[in-house]
């Protein structure tokens, strides 16, 4: 087996940081997409975030969402094209704070989309501000002595939360720090792929992803990070599966 | 289907929408537009299209945009406090060029307001009540009738010029019951090359989007836009006259208004004061040269609107100074009868 780029990658540079989880969950989800052969029937929805030019990199058809709101845009185009395979691609800011709300009843509808969540913990656009993933005692910019959570709360556990709605089929977290974590974290999203064909509710892949600029790490201090603090707020694996039949 | 029916004027909507082939509707309950949805929600599973009741009217209107980016005809209605809620999802549709249609069954406000009608939304209609330089095409329903026939021009428009139309319509044109026809309907072949359908290996990728980050692509999209709209001030603006041919005087008055406006025309004319009337159908494109040749022919011009003085404003600016022009309003879903805007009328000729 040769490594290749996959086709569905348009061959431009991509604008992320060095270490940053971005380009490495893009190509994931583009390796699925061309490993299953569904370009043709692939929309996606981007969010705003670092990733709002998610649709430069892709090479299919994308909808760029208003803020938070790519669960209700996507809602709009699954609901016109049930057939295709419709996947929404949001940071931690976007989903979890200004989005939860789209998010909630969207999962709650058991909308046949899968949410890719890539949790980095801050706001990674505007350079690093407080997410409500924020991890406890973290410093970010607007949280300079770490987030205090008597007064800020916990961080939200997305995932965890929404494995709770009725509406979701499969929830999963994780990371991509590693060889054998991108490995799993491929698995996992080719997994909510192939379950969009059932029609059976929604599909969520957690990301905890790398963010050193906003971190102020190095890639691999970034990487160790994850391992040694982010899983102990957001331990990885799935979280829902589906039953046996 | 040529007979004529007794309907609700948001009933007569939400069938013309019917007809006119809307693939989606996306809604969420306010009063007092609620029959929209109701209605809808009954009658589109027969037809095999989407109704949906959505979270809330900020993900209606970004549903419409999922949807309208697919190419499919697409529509959301509230009333103003709803409204208000979709106005960045407004920008968003408009700067990405989405045709959909909008509704708004407008109430009294600010804040929640009252549920009875008004028409306090008018600047937030035609000025661009979001974010960003964009325009909406503005079009007013004075009747059940327009209710309807509005809907199928409305996406026609909408998709013509790959833009948002929004109807502005108000509660007592909603609520109303009166008769209407549904004329036969011959929906315009458009090619919608730009939808996120899927990518075929044949074309380049699509995606619809409203983010030029660089100022250089940025200004472009503003000029492409700008230009759009000028050819849209160019072709579409739409009006009624009312007796102008001998008027001394005339009222400028949209939707409501301008059917309150009809009557005290009648009780104006037996007065022996010669008024007419001009409706403005397209409150974006506004008759604004119509007005000007107006101008050159009456004393006086009275805009009569239930809010404190919107529109008046576009009046003035397409008179231009030409002749006097005076408001009279009414606010907090109070009407004006037609005797009060004609004492109101008879001070001005006194003047």
């Amino acid at each position: 087996m040769v490594y290749h780029k996959p086709s569905t990658l348009v061959e431009v540079n991509m604008h992320y940081c060095p270490g940053c989880a971005h380009s490495l969950v893009h190509k994931l989800i583009m390796e699925v997409v061309e490993e299953m052969d569904i370009q043709e029937q692939t929309i996606g929805v981007a969010p705003v975030g670092c990733s709002v030019f998610a649709y430069d990199y892709m090479d299919i058809d994308m909808q760029e969402a208003a803020h938070g709101r790519a669960c209700a845009v996507a809602t709009g185009i699954k609901r016109l094209m049930p057939d295709k395979y419709v996947f929404t691609y949001q940071g931690d800011g976007d989903l979890a704070a200004i989005g939860i709300g789209e998010t909630l009843h969207a999962i709650n509808r058991g909308e046949n989309i899968l949410i890719v969540f890539m949790n980095n913990a801050v706001y990674g656009m505007t350079s690093g501000q407080m997410a409500p993933t924020t991890l406890p005692g973290m410093h970010t910019t607007t949280s300079p002595d770490g987030r205090d959570v008597s007064f800020y709360g916990a961080p939200i556990k997305v995932s965890e939360l929404m494995a709770q709605l009725p509406g979701s089929y499969f929830v999963s977290r994780q990371a991509v720090n590693s060889a054998n974590a991108v490995r799993r974290a491929k698995k996992a999203l080719l997994q909510a792929f192939k379950y969009q064909q059932l029609h059976k509710g929604t599909c969520l892949v957690e990301i905890i992803g790398n963010c050193p600029s906003n971190w102020k790490m190095t890639p691999l201090e970034a990487s160790k990070f994850i391992d040694e603090e982010m899983v102990k707020t957001f331990p990885l694996g799935d979280i829902k599966v589906p039953k046996p039949v | 289907m040529s007979a004529y029916k007794l309907m609700k004027g948001n009933e007569a909507l939400a069938e013309a929408a019917i007809q006119a082939g809307c693939d989606a509707y996306f809604g969420y309950p306010i009063t007092p537009q609620s029959e929209v949805l109701e209605y809808l929600a009954r009658e589109m599973p027969k037809y095999n299209r989407v109704v949906m009741q959505a979270e809330s009217e900020v993900a209606s209107i970004n549903m419409v945009y999922g949807a309208a980016g697919a190419g499919f005809r697409t529509m959301t209605t509230s009333s103003s406090p709803g409204i208000s809620l979709m106005q960045e999802g407004i920008s968003y549709i408009a700067g990405a060029e989405l045709p959909c249609l909008i509704v708004n069954v407008n109430r009294a406000g600010p804040g929640l307001g009252t549920i009875q009608p008004g028409q306090g939304d008018y600047f937030q209609s035609v000025k661009g009540g979001g974010h960003g330089d964009y325009k909406m095409i503005v079009l007013a329903p004075a009747s059940v009738q327009e209710m309807a026939d509005f809907v199928y021009l409305g996406f026609d428009l909408a998709d013509k010029y790959r833009n948002p139309v929004l109807m502005l319509s108000d509660g007592a044109i909603g609520q109303m019951m009166e008769k209407v026809k549904f004329h036969e309907y011959k929906r315009p072949v458009v090619e919608k090359a730009w939808a996120t359908t899927g990518k075929p290996k044949t074309r380049e990728r699509n995606y619809i989007t409203s983010l030029f980050i660089q100022p250089e692509r940025m200004e472009v999209h503003n000029l492409k836009l700008e230009a759009k709209y000028k050819k849209i001030r160019e072709n579409e603006v739409r009006w009624e006259e009312i007796q102008t041919e001998d008027a001394d005087y005339l009222f400028v008055a949209y939707g409501l208004s301008a059917r309150i406006c009809q009557k005290a025309i009648d009780i104006a004319r037996e007065k022996g004061i010669k008024v007419g009337l001009l409706r403005p159908i397209t409150l974006y494109p506004y008759p604004y040269a119509r007005l000007l040749e107006l101008a050159s022919q009456v004393k006086c011009m009275l805009s009569v609107e239930l809010n404190s003085g919107q529109m008046v404003e576009d009046v003035r600016l397409g008179v231009n100074g030409k002749v006097p022009v005076e408001f009279f309003g009414k606010m907090g879903g109070m009407l004006p009868t037609p005797e009060e805007i004609v004492h109101y009328l008879e001070t001005l000729t006194r003047k």
